[in-house]
Formats: C-alpha cells, structure tokens, sequence
C-alpha cells in the first residue's frame, strides 16, 4: 500500500510541470521504475484511477518501463542480471559488485495538449 | 498537437526534502538520529529496550515510536524518564519524513544526544522513504532464514549498519551465515554488522559502546 503517497507524488509532479508548460491536459505520463525500487505498476494505475480525478491528468495513460536490475562485476567487468537467490558473479564468482541499474524510480517526461 | 516535455524527477523528491529539514533540525539541536527497521517479528521492540537499558546515563535518549503493535509505548517509556512520541500511522506500513516531522516538536530536542525512531515492522516500504535520520540500522534475526538480502534488497541496500539478532537460535535453525554475509557484503560492502542477542545480552555491549562513540564522535564533528 506504499503505492499511494508514490502516485500522490507523480500526479503532484506531472500537474506542476504540465501547468509551468500551460497544458490544457495531460494525455501520458512516462514512470521509469527499476526492479529494486519494489513498487508495484499495478497498484500505481489502481491508486491512479482515484486520485487523478478531476484533474487535467484525469485521462492520462501511466506508461512504466521496468528497468531489470544490472550489476556489473568490478573484478571481471561483467555485466548481468543477477538470479534471485545468487548475486555473486556468474563469471569469476566475485561478491564485488556495483549495481548499475535497476533503482530507478522517475517521471522521465509528460505527454500534454 | 500533442508535445513532449522532458522531467526526470525523482518520485520520492518531495519526501526526500522534507527529510532533510528534518536532518536540519536534528542537527541544530545536536540529537542524533537511527531509524530503526525490521520486519515483523525480528525483535525490535526487545531489541530497543534493551538498548535503551545500556545507554541510560551515557546518552540522553529519546523515542519515536511509529509501530502500532509495539508495546513500547509512550507512557512506559516516560516512566522511564525517556522523552517518547507516539506516530499513529494509520495503519500504514512505513513512516515517512512528514510524520516525523509533525513528531520532532513534541521532543525535548536540546535536552537529547540520541533520538530512536523505531520504524513500522516491513521489510518493503520503510527502505525508500528517508526520515533525516543520520543512522539506519536494520534488525535481521536467525530465524527469518539467510535468503532475506536476497528477498529484500532494497532494505540492505540503504541502512549504514546491521543487527542480526537471536543469534541464540543458531543451532536449532538452519541458517548459513556465509551465504547470507556474502549477499550482505555485494549489496553494502562493509556494512558494520553486529550478531547479537537481546534475549540474552550477547553482543549488545559492542553494539552499545559503537553506538555512543559514533553519537559522541558525530557531536564532536558538529561543535568543530
């Protein structure tokens, strides 16, 4: 149920851009959301369907792209996406890791008339 | 005409400001703060008395207390002589910054050197949601079993130091140590880590004793 205040918060963020450019409504919102961030789209869209009502943004479409989570070996230079209960290297087996990506959680652009 | 206009801004920016006014405030007050999560059942609640118990007359202590099912409650803890807020949630499943915020006016402040905020049990929600503390201490325990960095990587990803409690149960449960450390360590690399039990005291004198040296430490980088 953490999806509300983070729908609040794009419904707050997508209005105040969309009134700064003068729109008369909002027809696309585009979320970045990395795996590793643990928000659930479906839920996003559920609360979405309340709050939004009554605004420019009302009838917008929330577009997600799901960014899988990355890591990238700093011994092996290895990229991959790590299996759900192993996350050492597959190449070298190091456990030294940078996660590359996967943490995102954006409104990377609106869509507006 | 439909027309494209480019944001990248990050979802959580609005609670991430008023986290940091919230680090402001501690700050100005000398209060150093721990967020403290766990998931349900890990032993917070003993966990954090029992730490309360080791640091009276070293530090003056302060609560938070955000977890509906916790029986630290207010009154007892003023019993006390510990300054402690109660948050109601509302049933919600993580504190964020702004009921903190509301919260912090209720405290003595200038009178504290360590404030707890013991988080809603959940190993989800509270990871993306800041407070302003200056610490966060996740609790696991022996008996969630050793997959839990892997489940939850989120949560082992943004706190600076962690407990693994009930290490008393270590030989009636199987749990693998290595295979939990080394998902630990590719996560947080470093992360300070203390295996203790509040049931029976093991090891909460060595988290105790880094606790007030990282509090006193911080007030001496503050005061410079």
């Amino acid at each position: 149920m953490h999806e509300l205040p983070i729908t609040q918060n794009i419904l707050e963020i997508a209005l105040r851009h969309a009134e700064q450019a003068g729109a008369k409504e909002i027809k696309q919102i585009n979320i970045v959301i990395g795996k590793f961030s643990a928000f659930v789209d479906d839920s996003i869209q559920f609360y979405w369907s309340i709050i939004a009502q009554g605004t420019i943004a009302q009838n917008a479409v929330l577009h997600f792209e799901r960014v899988p989570v990355e890591f990238t070996c700093l011994d092996c230079g290895t990229t991959y996406e790590p299996q759900e209960d192993a996350f050492a290297c597959p190449h070298c087996l190091s456990p030294r890791i940078k996660i590359t990506r996967g943490e995102e959680l954006r409104v990377e652009s609106i869509e507006i008339e | 005409m439909t027309q494209k206009i480019t944001i990248v801004e990050n979802i959580l920016s609005a609670n991430d400001q008023i986290a940091q006014k919230n680090r402001a405030l501690l700050d100005a007050a000398g209060v150093f703060a721990i967020n403290i999560m766990a998931s349900p059942g890990a032993g917070k609640t003993t966990f954090i008395l029992k730490t309360l118990e080791a640091l009276q007359g070293r530090l003056r202590l302060g609560v938070i207390e955000g977890d509906v099912a916790s029986s630290i409650d207010a009154e007892k803890a003023a019993a006390a002589g510990i300054p402690a807020v109660q948050i109601n949630t509302g049933g919600d499943c993580h504190l964020d910054a702004v009921m903190v915020a509301n919260a912090l006016p209720a405290l003595p402040l200038t009178d504290l050197d360590l404030l707890i905020i013991e988080n809603i049990g959940n190993l989800i929600c509270p990871a993306s949601f800041a407070l302003g503390s200056h610490l966060n201490l996740l609790i696991a325990s022996i008996p969630e079993g050793d997959d839990k960095p892997y489940k939850y990587p989120g949560m082992y990803r943004g706190v600076q130091a962690l407990i693994i409690n009930k290490i008393d149960l270590l030989p009636y449960v199987p749990f693998n140590m290595d295979y939990f450390r080394q998902g630990v360590e590719i996560l947080n690399p470093g992360l300070v880590t203390f295996p203790v039990s509040a049931k029976t005291g093991e090891g909460m004198q060595a988290w105790a004793d880094w606790l007030v040296e990282r509090v006193q430490t911080w007030k001496q980088d503050l005061s410079r």
